[in-house]
């Protein structure tokens, strides 16, 4: 008997952060897998909204890109705040 | 009988519907089809023994020098005012999906009325218990959908299951002096309008899974005024069992 | 522990400098603490480790919500059924995290479950003992969940990054799991006589099980150093029982228990608690399926799954022709 397909579940929480994936579920439909994940993943008030995407449908880099994809911006240390000099004596900044 | 007792009456079986309920969900705690359903069936049970929590805390203070527990471990069979339809045991799993769909389909137009109550205590826990029906409601009406309209033999179990429970459906809308009393106080709900919106609930969900709405026929009464089928008995001995065992302990 | 025995297919531990390629690469990560992510190279039988470890850690969570399953329709107040009912759920939320995580390196949680059903995989030696009092469901709460924590806080550090976010996650919830038992067993303790015996008959029972959980010493196994060395484990089984009985003493004398092991005695100059020989023979006995519960925890399992296979077939054949007649209907 084939069962039901696997979902990656990513849920808000209350405070306003963008959806994190927090783990998955079985669900026969998307429905289930909405309410399953309401039940499984935020049984203490963890969420204020649900995503799941069923786990077939998820396309990630390779392992072997890492290098192209992410090392280039190791040295583009401009974008990181801690980059530029502020006199101490300067707050809120 | 005065209002007080009423309303005592009255609270006392909107806390055994959800307690007996409650009790009885709780048994598949282990043994539920799928892990998703443990956690899903669980959550319910908990919805339901904590609404009867509510209830029977309030219960208590009315009857004064009561406390919930006493009332939940320390009455019998005669002294229980739940409807016969949340007493029937779980039977296969159609069984206690049909048992919950014919129950909450009551139980959120009820407590969504009970929430304008003129009595603020009840008005308090009813709109409160509404939000966690509203979502039993919609998990057992997909699931009414699914057995109807899944394979042969879901759709076998579950006309099987309405069948055996639509007898029980009759008590839930019948009034009695308390019902009046407390419709007439502005504190108890309109069982008809609540029949109302059952029926069209029904109706919808029945119509989507390609059920037939069993014929009304004979209907089983008794439960709110204490008389109960046999199954209630084993379920209060078994949920009785230790503070009966041993009535000066503390737990 | 929840895992007791993890077979990595090792004859002998190679350290980086032996290892080629790949493999050494994959060494140097772990020795970096780089998390290792599905989709990572690894070796296979690092692998097959994980899967076997996973997999018993999740079957235990499961066959665990069995002995205190037992009690939920009989806790003596409306409080403790909340709790154990929210409790127990927990357990089916922890297992289901842990088939998930067993899930990415490639098996089905079905094809696991199924090895759980044929008795060819593994879960906890500790869930083969009844719970026949309420005490039982006091000291699960305290002793058991108190060893399993001792157990789980490290592998939040696993290697494994998919076991172990699941582990942090668990630990978070697993908090009050052991606080609730050990308040059962202060009201126990400081009941009424009949309260006091229950209590203390169910320590009596549970304590050297509990010391049993963390499998028997493996300082020199190579299984247990392989796993070392890949992270999956981090303190050796020894370590952690004494850490466990170091601290579960103090808290049964505040309970007033007497510890059923007339050789336990605490050693200025270790530092620690000198404890009994444990009987490893009841241990294997129970492990090849020889404990109180083995048969009647195995066929609960197996019978609510084949019970519940009709729903699950309905549910995926519902969605099915709702899906085919979505497509139509555009």
């Amino acid at each position: 008997m084939k069962e039901w397909p696997l979902w990656e579940v990513f849920i808000r929480s209350k405070h306003g952060l963008a959806h994190k994936h927090v783990g998955s579920i079985h669900a026969a439909d998307a429905t289930m897998a909405v309410e399953n994940a309401r039940d499984v993943y935020t049984r203490r008030n963890e969420g204020a909204s649900i995503w799941v995407v069923r786990s077939e449908n998820i396309v990630s880099s390779a392992p072997g890109d890492k290098e192209i994809l992410f090392d280039p911006s190791d040295d583009k240390v401009y974008r990181h705040p801690t980059f530029y000099e502020v006199p101490d004596e300067i707050e809120n900044m | 009988m005065s209002d007080d007792q009423h309303l005592q009456t009255y609270v006392l079986r909107l806390a055994d519907n959800a307690l007996v309920l409650g009790q009885r969900l709780s048994e598949w705690v282990g043994h539920a089809p799928a892990l998703e359903e443990e956690m899903a069936t669980a959550n319910v049970s908990l919805d339901l023994i904590g609404q009867a929590k509510s209830w029977l805390e309030y219960a208590a203070e009315l009857r004064g020098g009561d406390d919930a527990d006493r009332l939940a471990f320390h009455r019998d069979v005669l002294d229980f005012h739940n409807t016969l339809l949340v007493e029937q045991p779980n039977g296969d799993y159609a069984m206690t999906i049909a048992r919950q769909f014919l129950f909450d389909a009551f139980h959120l137009p009820l407590l969504e009325q009970l929430a304008g109550s003129a009595d603020p205590r009840v008005a308090e826990i009813a709109a409160k218990s509404a939000k966690e029906v509203g979502y039993h409601l919609r998990r057992s009406g997909e699931w009414m959908i699914r057995f109807g309209d899944g394979t042969d033999e879901s759709r076998r179990r579950v006309i099987d299951a309405v069948e055996r429970l639509w007898p029980f459906t009759g008590e839930l809308f019948t009034g009695d002096a308390v019902d009046e009393a407390m419709l007439a106080a502005g504190v108890g709900a309109d069982l008809a309008a609540v029949r109302e919106r059952w029926s069209g609930h029904v109706d919808e969900v029945f119509a989507e899974a390609g059920l037939e709405r069993p014929e009304d026929g004979w209907m089983q009464s008794g439960g709110k005024q204490g008389h109960h089928s046999e199954h209630l008995g084993y379920l209060l001995a078994e949920m009785q069992q230790l503070p009966r065992a041993y009535p000066d302990a503390r737990w | 522990m929840y895992s007791q025995f993890v077979d990595t297919g090792s004859d002998r531990v190679l350290s980086s400098e032996e290892l080629e390629g790949l493999e050494r690469a994959f060494q140097e990560r772990i020795d970096d603490e780089i998390t290792i992510e599905p989709r990572d190279w690894m070796p296979e039988k690092y692998r097959e480790t994980l899967v076997r470890q996973i997999s018993q850690h999740a079957h235990s969570e499961i066959v665990g919500m069995l002995p205190e399953g037992n009690w939920i329709t009989r806790a003596p107040n409306l409080r403790r059924k909340l709790i154990l009912l929210a409790k127990v759920q927990d357990e089916a939320g922890h297992g289901l995290y842990l088939y998930s995580a067993a899930e990415t390196l490639g098996v089905s949680r079905e094809e696991l479950i199924d090895a759980l059903h044929a008795g060819k995989a593994k879960y906890s030696s500790i869930f083969n003992y009844p719970t026949p009092t309420w005490a039982d469901i006091g000291c699960i709460g305290w002793l058991v969940d108190g060893a399993a924590i001792v157990n789980q806080i490290p592998l939040c550090r696993c290697s494994y990054g998919p076991y172990a976010r699941a582990m942090v996650r668990v630990c978070k919830e697993e908090s009050f799991h052991q606080r609730q038992g050990y308040e059962i067993m202060l009201d126990l303790c400081r009941g009424t006589d009949e309260q006091r015996r229950m209590a203390q008959d169910a320590f009596n029972r549970w304590w050297w099980p509990c010391l049993m959980m963390f499998g028997p010493a493996d300082g020199a196994s190579v299984h247990s150093q392989q796993s070392m060395a890949w992270k999956i484990k981090r303190h050796t089984n020894d370590d952690l029982r004494q850490r466990f009985i170091d601290q579960t003493v103090p808290q049964a004398e505040h309970l007033g228990l007497s510890i059923p092991d007339p050789d336990l005695k605490w050693n200025e100059e270790q530092g620690h608690y000198d404890y009994g020989e444990i009987d490893w023979n009841e241990f294997w006995q129970v492990l090849k399926g020889n404990g109180p519960c083995n048969r009647e925890r195995l066929e609960a399992r197996r019978n609510a799954y084949e019970d519940g296979a009709w729903v699950r077939e309905a549910a995926r054949v519902h969605a099915e022709k709702r899906a085919r007649r979505e497509r139509e209907a555009a």
